[in-house]
């Protein structure tokens, strides 16, 4: 993907390395400030931290918190775990497939091959997550990094007409 | 000037508490009322978030569940006097039943109080563990520790003080302590309450971990799916500095003590301590062999304790009011209190903190109310996803943790995550292989593969090959995981499966339960 202003891999390396920091501090660091963790940062960043590029790869691909390439506008990330399963969570993940016509974690069983589901067109991602802490509360959702509880269909709908209507706003 | 409570932690925030705290800030200003607005924690009576309280000389008075489109209402109906003619009061909050007859030890000022306000946790009983340990020797203390009968509530129920006493006793110019605060399993959120409503008595924990132990540095891991407890540790920890509780001078002692906080990165098995150590280090969140034990070697080679939040929220309680206290709670050799986490398919959810030695039973039904879906429950998985599902017959064993071993279930957290009869325990069976599939970090070889092999064998079964022959293959592969993993993760991923075949197999398409062939 373009990124019109992206910064120099090295500089956002050097941004943010700090003495004493660990890879993952850093990484969290770099994917707080730029979204993700740009694949041309795996050199600077073996370099920096004086491992080798394989080490770098391993660490960022271990984890499934970072992402390499920038998360959808629109990212729902539906808690998938016992305590809201029981309270319908599959029911609603396959309402939300429906609503959006897109497939949860289709960024990772299809890294290569983005276009081949029509109806999604790439405002929305869909990421299965597991347990959100809010179990009590079931079923539970982040959209964009905001935490909702107690989630139904209808709820969604509007939580998502909300979330669109803010990236078209800002866009 | 009426003070009013709307609770900042994430669950009241999920169900739109910071909308509704700007809409009573405001309702109030338009209406020309004088109030001060405190975010305290949550009470744990999470069925009722968000829960505001109005300060009143008869106490706190509750209106629950409460939606910024009720504040108006709320204005008219009088709750800036607490007055009951609202349809969401709910009375003085402390006398609710579901709190009043709880055991609040660990959690004895959550929701009370605002979590980031020294003052409060002072005024509350704060900090007096802190100067009683540190009036006490070192050898004293976890002499006190052992004695209060204090185990690892992480999950694995191994003696708080004894490994305090294995570091303490090690030779070293750097030790650590570590707070496990990955609580990835589902159906529990005592570690996310302590750290968003109560982050000071963590805080304090470790304070006294360090002293007891001979540790400077402590470092909480923190889950990144937690952005709200990080938030509010990190504010809390500058807090603590600033009153002198953290830094070269531990209230004016001679102790040192510096503590920060580390980002998790969505990796359910490092919450195995090893795997956290990994991690904390930089590196893939890889099981290491043990041993050595981290009490030795843990974070960078040091002498380290890594205790639960739990464990470590639990100390200060301990050397405020003492081991023979704390000690008098509980049953055989479960002593003090769990808080347990009532989730799930649930019609009050929350935190129950009680002695050990309660049922299942009573926190279903007399805290719980039942099932969410009013429908009849069925199984109920204690102990997050590596836990036993446990049917109808077994919810009046006490839970103790030499109890819960008889019957080959475990405590572990204290999460229950109750299912309904429209369960499938073949589907949660199957989840649960697939669960370990993802999330194993692929060192030994029984759990990265016995995992794949597993949803497998249980799809196999479900689409009607109900051979002995099948049943059998997926309790062999089992006795491999249990037997031969190197954590807990594999080893203790077959407890859901072997429990929800053993007790629901008809859910599997099987009539009866085939047990493993006689050897």
């Amino acid at each position: 993907m373009d990124r019109p202003n992206a910064i120099a891999p090295d500089e956002l390396v050097q941004r943010h390395a700090r003495p004493g920091m660990s890879l993952v501090a850093l990484l969290h660091a770099i994917q707080d400030d730029v979204g993700f963790v740009p694949p041309d940062t795996v050199a600077p960043l073996a370099r920096t931290m004086n491992l080798s590029r394989a080490e770098v790869h391993g660490v960022i691909t271990y984890y499934h918190h970072f992402r390499q390439a920038p998360a959808a506008p629109v990212t729902v990330q539906l808690c998938r775990a016992e305590a809201c399963r029981s309270m319908g969570t599959e029911a609603l993940a396959q309402h939300i497939e429906a609503r959006t016509g897109c497939r949860f974690d289709a960024h990772k069983h299809d890294a290569h091959n983005h276009d081949h589901d029509h109806a999604c067109d790439g405002a929305v991602g869909l990421e299965s997550v597991y347990c959100l802490g809010q179990c009590a509360l079931s079923p539970a959702m982040m959209i964009n990094g905001e935490l909702h509880a107690k989630v139904t269909p209808q709820k969604f709908d509007a939580l998502l007409a909300a979330a669109m209507k803010r990236v078209e706003e800002t866009v | 000037m009426t003070r009013i409570y709307v609770p900042r932690d994430s669950s009241a925030l999920a169900l739109g508490a910071d909308a509704l705290a700007t809409a009573i800030v405001d309702e109030a200003k338009a209406r020309g009322i004088d109030i001060e607005l405190v975010r305290n924690g949550s009470r744990g009576l999470l069925y009722l978030e968000p829960l505001v309280e109005v300060q009143t000389s008869e106490g706190r008075i509750g209106y629950a569940n409460v939606e910024s489109e009720d504040v108006a209402s709320l204005f008219d109906a009088g709750f800036i006097e607490g007055k009951a003619t609202h349809a969401k009061h709910v009375g003085v909050v402390d006398e609710i039943p579901y709190l009043k007859k709880q055991q609040r030890l660990t959690f004895a000022r959550i929701g009370i109080t605002d979590p980031l306000s020294t003052d409060d946790y002072v005024a509350n009983g704060g900090i007096v563990g802190l100067y009683n340990a540190l009036a006490m020797s070192g050898d004293a203390a976890v002499d006190a520790l052992i004695e209060s009968g204090l185990r690892g509530r992480g999950g694995a129920a191994f003696p708080a003080g004894i490994k305090w006493r294995t570091v303490r006793a090690a030779k070293a110019n750097q030790k650590y302590i570590v707070c496990n605060a990955d609580e990835g399993d589902s159906g529990t959120f005592s570690d996310r309450l302590v750290m968003e409503s109560d982050p000071f008595v963590l805080i304090e924990g470790m304070i006294i971990a360090g002293i007891v132990a001979g540790a400077t540095v402590g470092h909480i891991y923190v889950r990144s799916e937690y952005p709200h407890s990080i938030a509010t540790l990190e504010a809390a920890i500058v807090k603590a500095r600033a009153a002198g509780w953290l830094g070269d001078s531990v209230l004016g002692s001679e102790h040192r003590f510096e503590l920060f906080v580390a980002k998790g990165a969505g990796a359910y098995v490092c919450g195995e301590e090893t795997a956290l150590l990994e991690s904390l280090e930089g590196k893939r969140g890889i099981v290491r062999a043990k041993p050595p034990l981290p009490a030795l070697e843990g974070l960078f080679g040091k002498p380290t304790v890594i205790n639960n939040v739990i464990t470590l929220a639990t100390v200060p309680i301990i050397f405020a009011k003492g081991a023979a206290f704390y000690k008098d709670f509980g049953m055989g050799r479960s002593r003090g209190t769990l808080p347990f986490q009532v989730a799930g398919n649930v019609k009050r959810g929350g935190l129950v903190e009680l002695a050990f030695g309660c049922t299942l039973r009573e926190l279903m039904f007399d805290y719980g109310g039942g099932t969410a879906s009013g429908r009849p429950a069925r199984a109920v998985q204690v102990g997050g996803p590596l836990g036993t599902y446990l049917p109808e017959s077994q919810w009046d064993i006490p839970l103790d943790y030499e109890e819960y071993a008889k019957v080959g279930a475990v405590v572990g957290h204290g999460g229950l995550v109750i299912h309904d009869d429209t369960s499938n325990l073949a589907d949660l069976a199957q989840y649960a292989m697939h669960f370990c599939a993802l999330e194993s970090c692929g060192k030994c070889t029984p759990c990265r593969i016995g995992s794949t092999r597993g949803v497998e064998v249980i799809q196999r079964i479900r689409n009607g090959d109900t051979s002995t022959k099948q049943v059998q293959l997926l309790r062999d592969l089992c006795d491999t995981m249990v037997s031969g993993s190197l954590c807990a993760m594999g080893g203790m991923t077959p407890f859901p499966v072997v429990s929800a075949l053993d007790h629901f197999p008809e859910d599997f398409g099987l009539e009866t339960a085939i047990p493993k062939a006689a050897a």
